[in-house]
């Protein structure tokens, strides 16, 4: 259970407090469907009185998820789920506010949103479904598809270079990110929770699998033959180890990680680099958050949790000072403060 | 050499104060105005600055006005032509002696009209000695030396001995306009209590330009404005975005529900914005949006969780927000947006005033998508229209677009302070936590308004979203049937505001030759120019429209009961294709403006005269 301003539930909630009364209506097969399952495992656990949680969304497939959940919810409109759980949150800072988002939603038409909310970091936690692909509208390419992929708007491969989600996040001076496979509801659980816990904008990014316009997307990192040694695990505290007996590690070589395997050529445990999720310098979690196949691992968990200020804390401290210190205390006061006269 | 000036007894004045941006000609005007207010006149205020922050320095492009139309009665506006102008430089001269009524009075600082300032502007010969001022009455003051030898004591330099040029200026005026110093001293005082230097330079400049007044002949005669007949009460001047903030600020404490505004600096709504900000005493949330969108979005947010939420702009802002309207409308939640109309399209004349957003505030946006648009006549009409817009918004759950336009935010007038107390009451549809029959689209049978339910609140959860939903329940919907109800039905819930707002009035008989419609910002100017035609016995009454969507109901008989109609605006014929759309039976003229100038009096009344004589049209 998480304390903290948003008030507790006094009865211990289960799943079933929160599942909806709609049908879900996503492809079956859809990694979103994993996701409903871990938001369902983990609200009970965070322990908010049900009425406190919010969803707001955008558009697109994972923007259906206010419907799917039984919570206050606004499914707004494409790209401006961040800006709309800015009003949401600043204006009752009592609920836990969580945006269902997607590659699309939040990197092409919503980045602007995106990147602010960051910035300011504002208590939220944003859930952002990176399928690679314009899911709903059928198949266009986003700002994530890799680059050369071939959808229905680039028949011949697309020429953009793609986003690399924490790059962005982090180059927005995020304070939390953490990335998962929607394979994996245990992981996702759990770093869900740490995203309820943290103070500040919590980004979780989930690759996520379209089954039907970029089936298989992830492949490189998921693939049962491959996927140990393409996925690093990260553990706060623990050694950043991979591989199917954990043999390899991530070490640093001058200014660069590197992949090593533990007892080869002189390296050992002391060489490998301890996962440290709250350092606030975000450089090495940035380097952490580039990482990805085929010289290194992809990281997986919680990459940073940086403790800084929040936006929506900030507005309340000034607010309450400002009451303090000003004699104005209501709209008489302020109609009739500086220059006025009387006319007899 | 003391020569008593004779006083001459005026009703009203229009004076301006022109000069190069930085020569401070808005603080001169302020001053002027807020002292004649303290001494009894009723006033109008209207700043006239470039788009530039500093243009090229003397060039026609950076010229800075401001103009008051003081008084003994109520003033409507801030007038058409100048009696007194006040002149810094040439440019200024040449842009502004166009607004000069033949035989006013223009004091000048001659040192300015040097030969490279002369060149800057465009003139080929000195106005001041080539007979070009002959039908005006000029006063030319050394201006720039007399200031820097007023500060010789003081020991500063030339520049910024120059910075204060407009005291004296403004010296000069208040001795011609028969004002001690004592009050404008007191505004010194309190405007530059922090600047004890800065605060004495000015007082020495103003003295000695109202000491030099009094001394030359220049100043024949000297004008008083007798004291106006105001109705009791504390009074302030308030321009009309100051006024909106405060309306919102109101209808916030009123209707319990705090104030949020999502807002993005556009000119000339950023007034508001910053007002606003200022207040966070009163447990107000501002958020300064990274655009237009995040604006109105933050605010949607803000309204679901219970917030009486506001997001301010000017037109270019208004587009940009089209799409989140939609949002509003269909999730049925409260929202003001304020669209402070600027010259448009595009970025236009973002200094200039139009009105020319009110199609776009009607229909501007996808689907049917009606919202309730409403608009404040003058700058002090805008607290009680913003207070309206916050109260029909939030009883009706229903977005409203309050227009208000540039000439209002920045213009000001005296302002009869109310008590919140007696502004009419607001009450939310809040639903009551554990409502067993709480439904998100279950509404109230005579108004069609749903409830507010807050989240947070037990026992109410619930989902709203840009998809059409079912009626009752707000399930995701496509029934072909269900669609068409609930297009309806947010038309008619629009509509059934009109069993709430006034019956439309009209200024003068209810009958007779010419009917002149205006709405929002001009209010002032035709009212000025009927009362002059009316005191003539011209028979002609002015319906003025502050309800727009939808219109008064008594609308068809007003527009019935005049030979003719005319249909006065600054665009290019909005309202009157409104109002040939929903009441078709009438024929209106029009009369249309679209220079960014407001109407002048003098131009209103010689049109309005052809109509009522032209038999034929
Ligand atoms: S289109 Fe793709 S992302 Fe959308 S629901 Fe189907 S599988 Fe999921």
């Amino acid at each position: 259970m998480i304390t903290n301003r948003i008030t507790s539930s006094e009865k211990q909630l289960t799943k079933e407090d929160f599942i909806s009364d709609q049908m879900v209506k996503w492809c079956p097969g859809c990694g979103a469907h994993a996701i409903l399952k871990a938001v369902e495992n983990v609200f009970p656990e965070i322990g908010y009185k049900k009425e406190n949680f919010m969803f707001v969304s955008g558009i697109g497939c994972s923007s259906r998820f206010p419907y799917y959940v039984d919570t206050y919810g606004i499914h707004g409109i494409h790209g401006r789920a961040a800006a709309i759980a800015t009003g949401v949150k600043l204006s009752n800072p009592g609920l836990s506010v969580w945006i269902a988002t997607g590659d699309g939603d939040s990197m092409a038409i919503g980045g602007n949103h995106f990147i602010h909310i960051i910035r300011r970091n504002l208590d939220v936690n944003i859930i952002l479904f990176n399928n690679q692909i314009y899911g709903l509208t059928k198949g266009q390419y986003s700002p994530t598809t890799p680059i050369g992929s071939i959808t229905k708007t680039s028949p011949h491969g697309t020429v953009e270079h793609p986003f690399v989600t924490a790059g962005l996040v982090m180059g927005a001076q995020g304070t939390f990110f953490a990335r998962v496979i929607d394979t994996n509801i245990k992981m996702m659980t759990e770093v869900m929770f740490e995203a309820a816990k943290h103070d500040g904008t919590s980004v979780i990014e989930i690759l996520q699998n379209c089954i039907i316009f970029a089936d298989k997307t992830h492949a490189d990192i998921t693939d049962k033959e491959i996927r140990d040694d393409h996925q690093l695990h990260l553990k706060h505290g623990e050694p950043m180890l991979y591989g199917k007996n954990k043999e390899k590690g991530i070490q640093l070589k001058g200014t660069k990680l590197q992949g090593v395997v533990v007892g080869l050529n002189g390296v050992e445990m002391e060489d490998i680099l301890i996962h440290d999720q709250y350092e606030k310098n975000p450089g090495f979690h940035r380097m952490l958050g580039k990482m990805g196949p085929p010289d290194l691992p992809v990281a997986l968990g919680v990459i940073r949790s940086a403790e800084f200020s929040t936006y929506d804390d900030m507005v309340e401290v000034q607010i309450e000072s400002a009451r303090e210190q000003s004699n104005i205390k209501c709209a008489d006061d302020l109609l009739n403060s500086g220059e006025t006269f009387e006319i007899k | 050499m003391n020569k008593q000036a004779p006083i001459k007894e005026k009703e009203s004045v229009v004076i301006k104060f022109v000069g190069d941006s930085g020569d401070g000609m808005q603080l001169a005007g302020t001053l002027f105005s807020d002292t004649s207010a303290v001494l009894g006149n009723d006033l109008f205020t209207f700043p006239d600055y470039p788009a530039e922050i500093r243009a090229p320095h003397n060039t026609l492009a950076g010229v800075s006005g401001f103009q008051v139309q003081i008084g003994s009665e109520k003033i409507f506006s801030s007038g058409d032509l100048c009696d007194v102008l006040v002149v810094m430089n040439p440019a200024s001269l040449k842009t502004n002696i166009k607004w000069v009524r033949p035989g006013g009075t223009i004091i000048i600082d001659g040192d300015s009209f040097n030969e490279k300032a002369l060149g800057k502007s465009g003139y080929q010969t000195n106005p001041l000695t080539d007979g070009s001022l002959d039908v005006y009455k000029v006063i030319q003051a050394p201006i720039t030396t007399v200031t820097r030898d007023s500060l010789a004591d003081m020991n500063i330099s030339a520049r910024a001995a120059d910075r204060s040029r407009n005291m004296f200026a403004l010296g000069i005026v208040t001795f011609l306009f028969s004002q001690g110093l004592e009050t404008t001293y007191k505004f010194l005082e309190s405007k530059f209590a922090d600047k004890p230097d800065i605060l004495e330079i000015n007082k020495v400049v103003l003295t000695a330009g109202h000491n030099f007044a009094d001394t030359i002949e220049a100043v024949d005669s000297a004008f008083k404005v007798p004291e106006a007949k105001l109705k009791k009460g504390r009074y302030r001047n308030i321009s009309g975005n100051v006024a909106t903030a405060w309306g919102l600020i109101a209808a916030a404490e009123r209707s319990g529900r705090p104030l949020f505004l999502g807002s993005y600096p556009i000119t000339p709504a950023t007034e508001i914005l910053m007002e606003i900000t200022k207040n966070k005493n009163l447990g107000i949330k501002v958020f300064q949006a990274e655009d237009e969108i995040a604006g109105i979005c933050s605010a949607i947010g803000a309204s679901y969780t219970g917030s009486l939420a506001v997001t301010t702009t000017s037109g270019p802002g208004l587009s940009l927000k089209s799409e989140a309207i939609g949002l509003a409308v269909i999730t049925e939640l409260p929202l003001v947006i304020v669209n402070v109309q600027r010259a448009g399209p595009s970025t236009g004349m973002p200094t200039k005033s139009e009105q020319s957003d009110l199609l776009q505030a009607l229909w501007g946006r996808n689907g049917e998508c009606p919202v309730i648009v409403m608009a404040a006549s003058t700058p002090a009409s805008c607290f009680y229209f913003a207070y309206e817009a916050a109260k029909i918004s939030i009883e009706h759950m229903t977005p409203v677009i309050l227009l208000t336009d540039g000439y209002l935010g920045n213009g000001s007038e005296l302002f009869r302070i109310p008590r919140v107390s007696d502004l009419p009451e607001i009450i939310p549809p809040l639903a009551k936590a554990n409502d067993e029959n709480y439904k998100p689209y279950k509404r109230d049978p005579e108004t069609l308004v749903r409830q507010w339910a807050l989240p947070g609140t037990e026992g109410l959860r619930h989902r709203v979203g840009g998809l059409e939903k079912t009626d009752i329940h707000g399930v995701v919907s496509t029934d072909p049937l269900n669609h068409q109800m609930m297009v309806q039905i947010r038309e008619a819930k629009v509509k059934k505001v009109a069993d709430r707002i006034p019956l439309q009035k009209i200024e003068g008989e209810n009958s007779g030759d010419l009917l002149v419609v205006s709405w929002g910002g001009t209010e002032g100017s035709i009212r000025t120019a009927i009362r002059e035609m009316q005191k003539k016995g011209k028979k002609i009454g002015h319906a003025h429209f502050n309800h727009i969507m939808p219109l008064p109901k008594n609308t068809i008989e007003i527009l019935s009961s005049y030979r003719k109609v005319v249909v006065c605006e600054l665009n290019n014929g909005q309202f009157a294709k409104y109002l040939r759309s929903e009441i078709p039976e009438i024929k209106y003229l029009q009369y249309n403006k679209i220079q960014g100038l407001p109407f002048f009096t003098g131009e209103l009344i010689e049109i309005f005269n052809q109509l009522i004589e032209n038999q034929q049209s």
